[in-house]
């Protein structure tokens, strides 16, 4: 399953990641490169294997639905590109 | 005061405590030591004045009585752990000048033991490397040379920070993460012991995420008891982290120095890979010695899936990577790069403030969960890792514990892997399927290559069983007896 200059133009359109259109090829070239490489866990039965997402041998802890934070506006927006009037400021989404 | 920088941790504690010295000239030490060795670039942000308050507060507390378990212990932190008021760039340009407001679990640990901060040490971006050459900063150069060379090594990554800052003496021990070797490989490229523990054992919360389920914080020390005094302060339960382990933390150090009698010890014969060095070879049949000698009994035992691990972990990774630097957009924090509209600035910015490396892991991981490929390859990583863990498991009812190698190779030149990401990531073939299995996993050095460079052994446990790995770890610690520490050319 190669990877060809329009898919990785699509994948970094979805990763948000701009890619000059001259650097695509070479980028194709390293992404097959590294996905062949992967290729062989085809080669691994895994008929009725459930899938692992988790190595953690107990359950997802519950706590009450409480507010247990907050007031922190000026310390969030500390680090902000850009702020305003307690706000972030962002590009225009809406036009 | 170059006598203060070549003590243990223990010792300093011991000396501190004795009131030989204090913490203002152990600090005043160190600092002069990272000072002198800047040629090194294992630190990306000193914190002197810090450092001095700290040591001082350190002091005030040992006149009154009230000591912590690490009080007055100059330590480095790994430049991923958010530290209040002190820039975290997890050396990454995204991140700016990034100053959080928060302090991670595990530094607040270390400082509630009453350790004390002298900077931030270098990294790969965002962890993801195993040279430290992703690093926006540039790599940090190996305290190791080989015999009669001059050229240039890597401590190996991604913490190689935290490992050369360590074997050169510029603090007592460091904080390190390990997401698929990042603690092990660089602690075998430099002489130095490293742990990752049993995934769980140490908070995530404020550690600049990687791969979630497969993140896990650990300690970079001179010694196996130095190592397992860090790992004790680091570790507990934290309920801003969900998968954080309720569970008790034990003295590790206490279980340094006690009988290895009538231990199993698996030796995996799927770890016996083409091309491995002929002294990495020996250097595992003499570790074997050594536990035998001790009185260990030693099987060979099977792990068949262990050729996969690799190519199910740059699945994974990458796949949960790619998710978790959504979040670098440049709206709330970190870089912006303007562009003509809001998805142009997205681009601009993440295209300007990742690297290479990163970039390529988050574009495999958003091919591997894009529609028509999720089932193919994520999934597919999901059930091989199962596989994996099921080995493990198989392996748990004929040994205690598994003695590996830690890395294919003694620390290489920069710039020798650079070109080949695959044959980068080969570095990682003994230490990976650790993190899939959510297992502890210790490095320590063993022994020198030809060349005179340092070479470890892994020692893999069961779940929450660090303390039979610092059994084993200081048996071999004193069979090998290593003198030899990094001549200082810097």
């Amino acid at each position: 399953m190669a990877i060809d200059v329009a898919t990785v133009a699509k994948v970094a359109r979805l990763s948000r990641i701009a890619e000059p259109k001259e650097a695509l090829p070479a980028l194709a070239e390293k992404l097959n490169g590294i996905m062949q490489w992967i290729e062989q866990l085809a080669e691994v039965d895994t008929d009725g294997v459930e899938p692992m997402t988790s190595v953690v041998a107990q359950g997802l802890p519950l706590r009450d639905d409480v507010v247990t934070d907050g007031g922190d506006a000026a310390k969030i927006l500390a680090n902000a590109p850009k702020a305003d009037a307690g706000f972030f400021v962002v590009p225009k989404v809406v036009e | 005061m170059s006598a203060l920088t070549d003590l243990t941790l223990k010792a300093a504690l011991d000396g501190l405590a004795a009131k030989d010295f204090s913490s203002v000239e152990l600090t005043k030490a160190h600092l002069a030591a990272m000072e002198g060795a800047r040629a090194l670039n294992a630190f990306v942000l000193e914190t002197p004045d810090e450092a001095l308050a700290m040591a001082a507060a350190s002091d005030a507390r040992r006149g009154s009585g009230d000591a912590g378990a690490l009080d007055g212990a100059p330590l480095g932190i790994k430049d991923l752990f958010c530290t209040e008021g002190v820039r975290t760039t997890a050396a990454s340009k995204i991140l700016g000048n990034f100053v959080p407001p928060y302090e991670s679990t595990v530094t607040a640990n270390l400082w509630e033991a009453g350790a004390v901060m002298l900077g931030k040490l270098n990294l790969d971006e965002f962890a993801m490397g195993s040279s430290n050459e992703s690093s926006a900063f540039g790599p940090v150069i190996n305290p190791w040379r080989a015999n009669g060379s001059d050229r240039k090594l890597t401590p190996g990554g991604s913490s190689g920070g935290s490992a050369a800052a360590v074997a050169a003496g510029l603090c007592l021990a460091a904080t390190a993460t390990d997401t698929g070797g990042s603690i092990r490989q660089p602690a075998a490229f430099t002489g130095t012991v490293g742990i990752k523990p049993t995934y769980g054992r140490c908070s995530r919360w404020g550690v600049v995420a990687f791969a979630s389920s497969l993140d896990q914080a650990g300690p970079i020390a001179r010694t196996v008891e130095d190592a397992a005094l860090m790992l004790t302060s680091m570790c507990g339960h934290d309920a801003k982290d969900s998968t954080s382990l309720d569970v008790a933390v034990p003295d590790f150090a206490s279980f340094a120095g006690k009988s290895v009698k009538g231990l199993r010890i698996g030796v995996p014969k799927e770890y016996r890979v083409d091309g491995m060095p002929a002294e990495i070879e020996t250097l595992w049949s003499q570790g074997i010695a050594w536990l035998k000698s001790a009185g260990c009994e030693v099987v060979e035992i099977s792990l068949p899936h262990t050729k996969y691990a690799l190519p199910a972990y740059y699945i994974v990774a990458p796949a949960e990577a790619s998710s978790n630097l959504a979040r670098y957009d440049g709206m709330r924090f970190g870089l912006r790069e303007a562009g003509s509209n809001l998805t142009e600035t997205y681009e601009n910015t993440r295209a300007s403030g990742f690297g290479e490396e990163v970039k390529r892991r988050i574009l495999i991981g958003t091919y591997v969960l894009s529609a028509g490929y999720y089932d193919a390859y994520y999934l597919k990583a999901l059930k091989v890792r199962r596989r994996i863990s099921n080995d493990f498991d198989d392996a748990w009812t004929r040994c205690d514990a598994i003695l590996t190698p830690t890395a294919p190779s003694a620390a290489f030149g920069l710039g020798e892997n650079a070109s080949d990401p695959v044959a980068m990531y080969l570095n990682d073939v003994f230490t990976v399927t650790v993190n899939l299995a959510g297992l502890p996993g210790l490095s320590l050095p063993a022994g020198l290559s030809s060349e005179g460079l340092p070479l470890g052994l892994q020692l893999i446990g069961k779940p929450l069983d660090e303390g039979t790995l610092f059994s084993l770890a200081s048996v071999m610690e004193k069979a090998a007896d290593l003198k030899a520490r990094p001549k200082p050319w810097w």
